[in-house]
């Protein structure tokens, strides 16, 4: 079994563009930019739809699944104290070329990990809500 | 395109210059680039008072400790250089993008030779700690834990701190999608241990073997610790002048053919559209887009290996294999070898003669076009090179060819 990431967190510093995706795990949702007018979810955070160049950008709620695009077990001791945990890339399933780095948790194994399905999971460090991933079946064990 | 060649060919690399290299010599950046800095201008047949134009990579104060070297302004002040044209920065086709601005700064007549320098003290500043990730440099947290913004903000909080990080993910992509194996990747490590055994100035020299590639601890999976350059001290300068001068310089000039600038995915470490690429693709495309030279041209490679997997990207990126036929491409090892198909990191690149920071493998592109390598020359044909800097979202490239001289 790996780390489900390292031992401290480094946590990103809040603002007005950001702060809806950092604690959207408040009531348990994943959420992206959406653009009004074309319906492309917009990651980073932008002012503007880069496909459309429309400006009607909300926040909007995604199911929380996606797929594992590529991964990485981090054995490097950059933040002292921390044992092997495993780097993720998940595209999120309604727009797959989104894509956030993240850490796999629950992860016993390295093997079959890309193309594997997964959903989110948060862990809270103060106000911020780290959205994290777990394979879909694992989850289906110790969640509800 | 433009009709007429393009605009870097009118300038050349009249000049090289390198302080010594190594680890932990004490010496302060300025100390080192003034070393590099006057032995090129010497060797190109100039003083400083030829010189009008000057130009670093990243520029003072960017990245960790070490990484970024003197900025242009304590360089121009330490040699009181009388400049018409000068930069500094980091945004832009990677290291390249000072050789290239210098390029097009002679093209377009606002300079006539260019002194260009990469300066690290990675070694000296980090002392034993050994390599080390992203520092923090954000603000705005309680109780005085940093905060991060922009791209960091993405991957810190996820223990994605280092570079390694962000290329082990373009790695294992391409172990899933290529089949690419440790074996494979570890003859980039391999070939580059046995070149810098033939280069006094080189960080490792002594002779790796495989077992020893495949028993060295994991830093991010696929990449162990031969993956990853060694930090060192050193100073690498060039002149480059206009092509009108090559042929008064002392040394056979290195000719600018065509320069690789593109980046046409998205600037990003983790959305880029094909992971397996990054930017090297555009990089690689956009330079064969603007010569009429082919990869099979190319007698001397020196590509990018900050991480031996970088190396690899290249080698598809410039066209020398097809996508994901890199590790078969360098399998066995006789392919990259001195005297094999592809000469490859002939000084013994980054992972064995030091992180130079892209400069260094320039500089061996330059030494070999001369046929200047001593012990490790390519034998036969060294009438044309490739340079490539980068990795991930930041990549450039610069074609060379050796001028009668």
């Amino acid at each position: 079994m790996f780390a489900n990431g390292p031992s401290i967190r480094l946590l990103p510093r809040l603002d007005d563009d950001n702060r809806f995706f950092w604690t959207g795990g408040k009531d348990g949702v994943l959420r992206f930019l959406k653009c009004g007018s074309c319906h492309q979810l917009v990651h980073p955070p932008v002012p503007v739809c880069p496909a459309c160049l429309g400006k009607d950008l909300a926040p909007e709620a995604v199911s929380g699944r996606g797929r594992v695009h590529a991964y990485t077990v981090n054995h490097q001791q950059w933040i002292p104290g921390s044992e092997p945990y495993v780097i993720g890339l998940v595209e999120i399933v309604e727009q797959p070329d989104v894509r956030l780095t993240t850490n796999l948790v629950d992860c016993e194994s390295e093997d079959g990990l890309i193309g594997s399905d997964v959903e989110v999971t948060f862990e809270q460090h103060d106000e911020v809500f780290l959205p994290l991933f777990r394979s879909v079946d694992s989850s289906k064990e110790s969640n509800s | 395109m433009s009709a007429g060649p393009p605009l870097e060919r009118q300038a050349a690399i009249t000049g090289i210059g390198q302080s010594d290299v190594g680890r932990r010599l004490g010496r302060t950046d300025i100390d080192l680039t003034i070393d590099a800095c006057l032995d090129a201008i010497a060797d190109a047949g100039l003083t400083r008072e030829d010189i009008d134009g000057l130009a670093t990579y990243p520029g003072a104060g960017t990245g960790m400790a070490g990484f970024s070297g003197p900025g242009t302004p304590e360089v121009q002040d330490a040699l009181r250089l009388k400049l018409n044209w000068h930069d500094g920065g980091a945004e832009g086709p990677a290291q390249m993008k000072a050789v290239i601005a210098a390029c097009f700064a002679i093209a377009a007549g606002a300079a006539r030779h260019v002194l260009v320098y990469r300066t690290v003290t990675e070694s000296t500043v980090q002392g034993e700690g050994g390599r080390q990730g992203i520092g923090g440099s954000g603000s705005g947290g309680s109780g005085g834990v940093p905060r991060f913004s922009g791209f960091l903000q993405w991957t810190l909080p996820f223990g994605a701190v280092s570079a390694a990080n962000w290329i082990a993910l373009v790695g294992q992509r391409r172990v899933h999608e290529f089949g690419l194996t440790r074996e494979q990747l570890a003859h980039v490590a391999l070939n580059g241990r046995r070149n810098a055994a033939l280069n006094p100035k080189a960080i490792y020299r002594q002779p790796m073997t495989l077992d020893d590639y495949l028993a060295a601890r994991m830093i991010s999976s696929p990449l162990c610790l031969f993956d990853c350059d060694a930090p060192c001290d050193g100073s690498t300068a060039l002149v480059v002048s206009h092509v009108d001068y090559a042929a008064d310089a002392p040394h056979p000039a290195c000719h600018v053919n065509s320069v690789g600038t593109a980046l046409r995915g998205r600037p990003s470490w983790d959305q880029f559209d094909d992971m397996t690429t990054m930017a090297a693709r555009d990089a690689g495309a956009s330079m064969w887009e603007r010569t009429d030279l082919v990869p099979s041209d190319v007698d001397i490679a020196q590509l990018y290996d900050g991480f031996s997997l970088l190396t690899l990207v290249w080698l598809e990126a410039l066209g020398f294999c097809g996508r994901g036929e890199s590790g078969e491409f360098v399998d066995g090892g006789s392919r990259i070898a001195l005297d094999g198909q592809l000469p490859l990191n002939t000084a013994g690149g980054q992972l064995s003669a030091g992180r130079l920071h892209g400069f260094g493998l320039l500089h061996e592109a330059c030494v070999q076009l001369r046929g200047d390598g001593g012990e490790r020359q390519v034998p036969g044909r060294h009438e044309v090179a490739v340079v490539a800097n980068g990795g991930g979202p930041i990549a450039g490239s610069l074609l060379l060819t050796r001028g009668s001289g």
